[in-house]
């Protein structure tokens, strides 16, 4: 077998036994051991929470991520292009920036109550920001030479933004998609402790709160953090296109 | 001159406004140039002279400070699609295939005529086999090529290149040289070619006009009648390559150091190889 299958299967092998050994060792009879949560996430199957609990987070990333991206990716190409209208932006962009999404979880609620809105509204604000200011950057900073060129040819202010400005910042923006999805990804969870009563981060909050099923807790987490690898690795393929292989660099 | 001119340069002047607590740079000063249909001119002068800011007066990315540019019987207004630039750093966009790249001031055009044509400047600059790859996978030549294809494809009467080849190697230059000079006599363009290496002036041109230093002003034309492909060997080329580095103010036999710090770069051609025309 190759290496790069290899290692990474001895590792996990090592943690395995580890983690089985650290709570033998430790007696506790409240944190499961790996085969438990190989039970609890068979259980879960079994009542249909597993499906259930995954489409709903899904659902929730992608309609707040897809309006996001719908919303930041425009914008922040129109404001990265018209210098007055970045002047006039620019600071309240950076003023909400900083602002964690976990930090609007109550104006969500209040505005929202506790339905799918609320996480949908956390997870867009998560990934607008760095959407939107990665395309700002990216307009701003391309190569003079490709837009003077394409001027050359006498190309309309639309199809200079099509043909030219857009591809040209696409490797970027496809970077910055990758970035937020992840963040978008670690919001859902944290929204759904708080604001909905399904979801993965439901699933975990509920699991300690109802019973101290620790074994639920720990097989949602090996559940998000699985998908969250999945999901990275469906952004990542975007990289391949040959129309933005330019943009990265070429040892990948 | 028989013909009008289609270039007609008058005057012309371009000094950059002063930056806080510094002088305005003149930058051009009282220019004069006429340019005839179909003639090949290559400005030669000194790196930071003002070469690449006439050029972009004349193409109407800039606007100068002091008098006029007709092109083509008008004052230039701005970019125009039957005049085309190929730039110093390489302009072709990554993201096309070279094919793409060659069609791009052409998507109007109906996808037949499109084809032909596409395939017609393939031929000409040598790219054939080379259609679907992108620029990545190209060398800096062959980039080179897609440029001047991509720019040849509209068929404009005015071709600008601003020193298209200082980025390549040597053989790769005299290469591109020789193949510039056959496409210009297949296609009769009017070509204005910006350098700052006089040989390769000597070599393409029908006359080069000489910069003087910073404020750029014209300091002298030289006619270039040899007959093409140019024998680089020849004692008329050499004669008017040194009549040109006389005129900027050197002789063959300078050091290597003065050259570099009159920012000229002056090449000793391996003679069998520069014939390769
Ligand atoms: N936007 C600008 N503002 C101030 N000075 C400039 C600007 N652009 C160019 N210059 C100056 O004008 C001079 C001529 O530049 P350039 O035309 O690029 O020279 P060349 O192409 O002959 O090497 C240089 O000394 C450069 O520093
Ligand atoms: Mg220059």
């Amino acid at each position: 077998m190759k290496k790069s299958i290899l290692l990474p299967l001895a590792v996990l092998l090592a943690v395995y036994f580890l983690w089985d050994l650290a709570v033998l060792l430790s007696q506790s009879d409240i944190f499961p051991r790996p085969y438990q949560v190989f039970l609890a996430i068979v259980e879960l199957i079994q009542h249909g929470l597993l499906l259930k609990y995954v489409v709903a987070s899904l659902f929730r990333v992608s309609v707040g991520f897809t309006l996001a991206v719908l919303i930041g990716v425009p914008l922040g190409l129109l404001l990265g292009w018209f210098r007055s209208a970045f002047l006039a932006f620019n600071p309240l962009i950076q003023l909400l920036r900083p602002i964690s999404p976990i930090a609007w979880i109550p104006l969500a609620i209040l505005w929202f109550k506790v339905d799918d809105r609320a996480p949908i509204f956390l997870i867009f604000l998560s990934s607008l920001f760095p959407i939107t200011v990665t395309a700002i950057a990216a307009v701003q900073n391309i190569q003079p030479v490709y837009v003077r060129a394409a001027q050359n040819f006498g190309v309309s202010r639309i199809d200079l933004f099509r043909r030219v400005i857009f591809p040209a910042c696409l490797p970027q923006i496809i970077t910055s998609l990758r970035i937020s999805l992840g963040i978008a990804w670690l919001v859902v969870v944290a929204a759904e402790m708080i604001a909905v009563d399904s979801g993965l981060g439901y699933l975990i909050i509920d699991a300690r709160n109802a019973g101290k099923r620790y074994d639920l807790v720990v097989a949602g987490m090996l559940i998000i953090g699985l998908i969250g690898l999945i999901l990275d690795l469906l952004v990542r393929s975007l990289e391949r296109f040959e129309e933005v292989k330019w943009g990265y660099s070429q040892t990948r | 001159m028989v013909s009008a001119p289609v270039i007609s340069v008058r005057d012309l002047g371009l000094t950059f406004p002063a930056k806080k607590g510094a002088e305005p740079i003149v930058v051009l000063r009282s220019i004069s140039l006429e340019i005839a249909a179909g003639e090949f001119v290559c400005i030669v002068g000194p790196s930071g002279c003002g070469k690449t800011t006439l050029l972009n007066i004349i193409t109407g990315f800039l606007k100068q400070s002091a008098g006029e540019v007709l092109v083509q019987g008008a004052p230039v207004k701005g970019p125009d699609p039957r005049r085309i630039f190929v730039f110093q750093d390489n302009g072709v966009f990554p993201w096309l295939t070279v094919e793409q790249n060659i069609e791009f001031g052409i998507a109007r055009r109906p996808s037949a005529e499109r084809r032909e044509i596409v395939h017609r400047y393939v031929q000409l600059v040598g790219l054939t086999g080379f259609e679907k790859a992108y620029p990545r996978e190209l060398s800096g030549g062959m980039r080179q090529r897609v440029e001047i294809a991509r720019a040849l494809a509209p068929n404009p009467e005015i071709i600008y290149m601003d020193e298209p080849f200082g980025a390549l190697d040597f053989i790769t230059r005299l290469k591109m040289r020789a193949d510039l000079t056959r496409i210009w006599q297949e296609e009769k363009k009017t070509i204005l070619f910006v350098t700052h290496d006089i040989e390769e002036s000597v070599q393409l041109a029908d006359r080069v006009v000489i910069l003087s230093s910073r404020p750029g002003s014209v300091r002298k034309q030289v006619r270039i009648d040899l007959p093409r492909p140019r024998d680089l060997d020849s004692p008329e080329y050499l004669d008017l390559r040194d009549e040109i580095l006389h005129t900027i103010g050197m002789s063959l036999g300078v050091g290597a150091g003065e050259e570099e710090s009159a920012g000229l770069s002056l090449e000793r051609p391996n003679r069998t190889v520069a014939q390769s025309s």
